[in-house]
């Protein structure tokens, strides 16, 4: 529970470095909880937010804001399954392993978009459009078997629909190609899952 | 605002609402979001602009009614009429029902009605869950149209500190969160804690698959789990409470945010709540994805922006919890529970449930059953009334086999324990935990090692890796099970697989280890011809597994048996 006013001048100094204005959402929050090391968890939702994965000068940019090792931030970040380092595909595709999607199924959707696509849970293809995730259970446990791609949830899915309607999503939009726009646009869906 | 102006706001919105002739209401719960109920309400509104019914009809988005599988579900109140309840409403179906229902004389669209006298709504008693479905979550008038902040109230102005938790004490509320540790007690020994700042937590990190009981609550009527956090605070003594919500959670976490935002503007939290020397603050700390996390201890750690890892008790929060504080952490169902008791009196409460388990419990009953849903039942209910009468059975003319209570940490009951009553020691009895309340049932497709396995690999992945009993023993008893289902396992293994879950329950540090074999041991217990007959005969009766290994081959009894061959060898020779 450090909250000195020494901490607030400090990072004052880094804002000129970082000339991507992603980085103000960052200060904002920093701001809004006074810097204080406790508020850790509350800047790195911000921070993927904003960038829609934590990298390396993100993590080490929030521990000189904090006063924090480096390693502890890096520790943090890693512990939270909601916390990704890597960069995430234009589209998401989750699906939930909860007991009742389980019961219902939702293994063999997974297998068959493994099949599909080459990609494992947590992987995204090679051609970035598409990352495949696994959920612990989105509370829909009504709709068994229940998936979100990108911000839609769908509900009572089979494999071969499932296929289709993740085609259906990576063709019909349009291929925005710059990396940027895909993490902008990522926070939303991070937050479906 | 004090009391006078708080009633006075209720009576308000009793008219305002009695001034319409017409009401309708449409979920707007995650499941029913995703079935579609936006499309519907847009559909509501559209048909009352053209027709210019704005005075006379009402659109009310509200909290879940129940059977989720049915969505989207609409409730339509016509003033002197019985309500009538709608399932799966598209928005055609939406335009006929607000026409019939809003015109001069008031018809019934004769199609996708519930009927008002299903067992899934008669066997139910709703308690926590009573405003839940009928009021609108993001308005504050309308939970106070319904009693709202009065418990608060009167617990401000007419009782001490003492006499609340000596309320809560008789009766007889147990947590929610699953262990059913006596609520009062906890507050009590926060009470008397010695300490100039203690803390209050909702601990909303439901990570257990399969249920939604706390989402449904704090997005349904979030104010209701407000109110019982306020009134713990001033029963305990502290004026910081803290929400910590799944980060899966977003609908949840922002009708939170906005109900915390809203009560402190009309003074029923922050300083002097209700005109009284009281204070009281809430947070909301979204959590990151971590089962553990639900832990009490952990919980704290993450909220102190921490790795969300536990750490070994005594002291226990009551004492020693937020830094350094005396603490009170209540799961959000358990601070649900809180206004109903406080306004109706312990006696009310003590009288519904059972002896030792009081009270309503909200289960999330999903699985293979025909209708799914949050359900709100007494304590003491069978187990067959909840599947066969509450969710009507198994469909497809299948069997059931078994219903999972408790999540990763319960375990599984067989048919012939249906007619258990659901309580905390019965449940316990047959080697299952109530859980936070997730209930999912099982028809004969569901293969018992399959489910273990399942369960260790969720254990497995959400250990936090301190204590090296949970670490190494999860990963080895999903191993075990890894070989059982595809064929490679010996008898050896099942001795070692029992050995080691009994090691895992004595050793571990927090409640996920200890409770991490409790679904292994309870198919053990309860299917065991199941595994031996994955061992003995390489068969799956549920026909889910495939075979693809072999058992290892075993030595010893390799070169016995060739040692014996070549005797008989040369005595031939």
């Amino acid at each position: 529970m450090a909250t000195t006013s020494k901490h607030k001048t400090a990072p004052a100094k880094m804002e000129t470095v970082h000339t991507d204005p992603r980085y103000k959402l960052v200060d904002r929050t920093l701001k809004r909880l006074h810097y204080q090391q406790d508020a850790l968890i509350e800047v790195l939702h911000t921070a993927q937010e904003a960038f829609g994965f934590l990298n390396d000068d993100l993590m080490i940019y929030i521990a000189r804001a904090l006063k924090l090792p480096q390693s502890w931030v890096y520790g943090v970040a890693t512990f939270y399954h909601f916390f990704s380092l890597e960069p995430q595909g234009e589209h998401t595709c989750v699906v939930c392993m909860g007991t009742a999607c389980y019961v219902k199924r939702s293994a063999e959707i997974v297998a068959t978009i493994q099949k599909e696509f080459g990609i494992a849970p947590g992987e995204t293809t090679p051609d970035g459009k598409l990352s495949l995730a696994t959920a612990r259970c989105l509370g829909s446990c009504g709709l068994a078997p229940v998936l979100v791609i990108d911000d839609e949830v769908l509900g009572k899915e089979t494999p071969e629909g499932t296929v289709q309607r993740i085609k259906e999503v990576i063709t019909t939009t349009p291929d925005t190609g710059a990396a940027t726009d895909v993490a902008v646009a990522q926070p939303q869906e991070e937050h479906q899952s | 605002m004090n009391r006078e102006e708080l009633q006075a706001m209720g009576e308000r919105e009793q008219e305002k609402q009695q001034s319409y002739r017409c009401r309708l209401l449409c979920c707007a719960s995650t499941p029913c979001l995703s079935s579609g109920a936006t499309a519907v309400i847009e559909t509501f509104k559209q048909v009352i602009k053209e027709h210019d019914l704005e005075a006379e009809v009402a659109i009310t988005s509200t909290g879940c009614m129940g059977p989720c599988s049915r969505g989207p579900l609409v409730t339509v109140q016509v003033n002197g009429q019985q309500d009538v309840i709608y399932e799966q409403v598209t928005p055609e179906l939406a335009r006929e029902i607000a026409l019939a229902h809003a015109a001069a004389e008031p018809k019934t669209v004769e199609k996708n009605i519930l009927p008002g006298d299903l067992a899934f709504f008669t066997k139910q008693k709703k308690v926590v869950l009573s405003n839940s479905g009928l009021i609108d979550p993001d308005r504050l008038e309308s939970y106070v149209a319904r009693g709202g902040y009065s418990a608060l109230a009167h617990a401000l102005r007419e009782m001490t500190p003492m006499e609340v938790c000596e309320t809560i004490i008789k009766s007889g509320l147990r947590g929610r969160g699953g262990a059913g540790y006596p609520s009062g007690l906890k507050w009590d020994l926060v009470r008397k804690a010695p300490g100039d700042k203690k803390y209050v937590i909702a601990n909303g990190d439901e990570g257990d698959p399969g249920a939604y009981m706390d989402r449904t609550l704090m997005e349904s009527d979030p104010h209701r789990v407000l109110e019982g956090m306020a009134i713990a605070g001033y029963a305990v003594g502290a004026d910081q409470g803290f929400i910590y919500v799944r980060g899966e959670y977003p609908i949840a976490a922002k009708r939170l945010e906005n109900a915390i935002r809203i009560a402190e503007r009309r003074g029923l939290l922050g300083g002097r709540v209700l005109d009284s020397s009281f204070n009281f603050r809430v947070d909301i700390r979204i959590g990151a994805g971590a089962f553990v996390c639900g832990e009490e201890t952990a919980l704290m750690a993450s909220i102190m922006g921490r790795r969300g890892q536990p750490w070994p008790r005594p002291p226990y929060p009551a004492q020693k919890g937020l830094w350094g504080f005396p603490t009170l952490i209540n799961n959000v169902e358990t601070f649900g529970n809180i206004a109903p008791i406080i306004e109706n009196g312990a006696e009310w409460y003590a009288s519904i449930g059972t002896e030792k388990s009081k009270g309503t419990k909200i289960f999330a009953l999903a699985g293979t059953v025909e209708t799914t849903g949050l359900i709100e039942v007494p304590m003491g209910i069978s187990l067959r009334e909840i599947v066969f009468d509450i969710g009507g059975g198994i469909p497809g003319g299948r069997e059931f086999k078994a219903a999972q209570t408790g999540g990763p940490s319960g375990g599984c009951i067989p048919a012939e324990h249906l007619d258990t009553p659901v309580d905390y020691e019965s449940l316990s009895r047959l080697g299952s935990i109530m859980g936070s309340g997730g209930l999912v049932v099982m028809d004969d497709t569901s293969c018992m090692p399959d489910v273990a396995k399942f369960f260790m690999e969720f254990c497995m992945d959400e250990s936090c890796g301190k204590c090296v009993p949970c670490r190494v023993g999860t990963v080895q008893l999903h191993q075990i099970l890894e070989h059982i289902t595809n064929g490679s396992a010996t008898q050896e293994d099942l001795d070692k697989l029992e050995e080691l879950c009994i090691m895992m329950k004595e050793t571990s540090l927090c409640g996920l280890g200890q409770s991490a074999p409790n679904p292994l041991l309870s198919t053990l217990k309860y299917f065991r011809q199941e595994y031996e007959a994955h061992i003995a005969n390489r068969t799956c009766p549920a026909e889910k597994c495939t075979f693809t290994e072999v058992p290892p081959l075993q030595l010893t009894e390799e070169l016995q048996r060739r040692a014996r061959l070549a005797k008989t060898d040369s005595e031939v020779s």
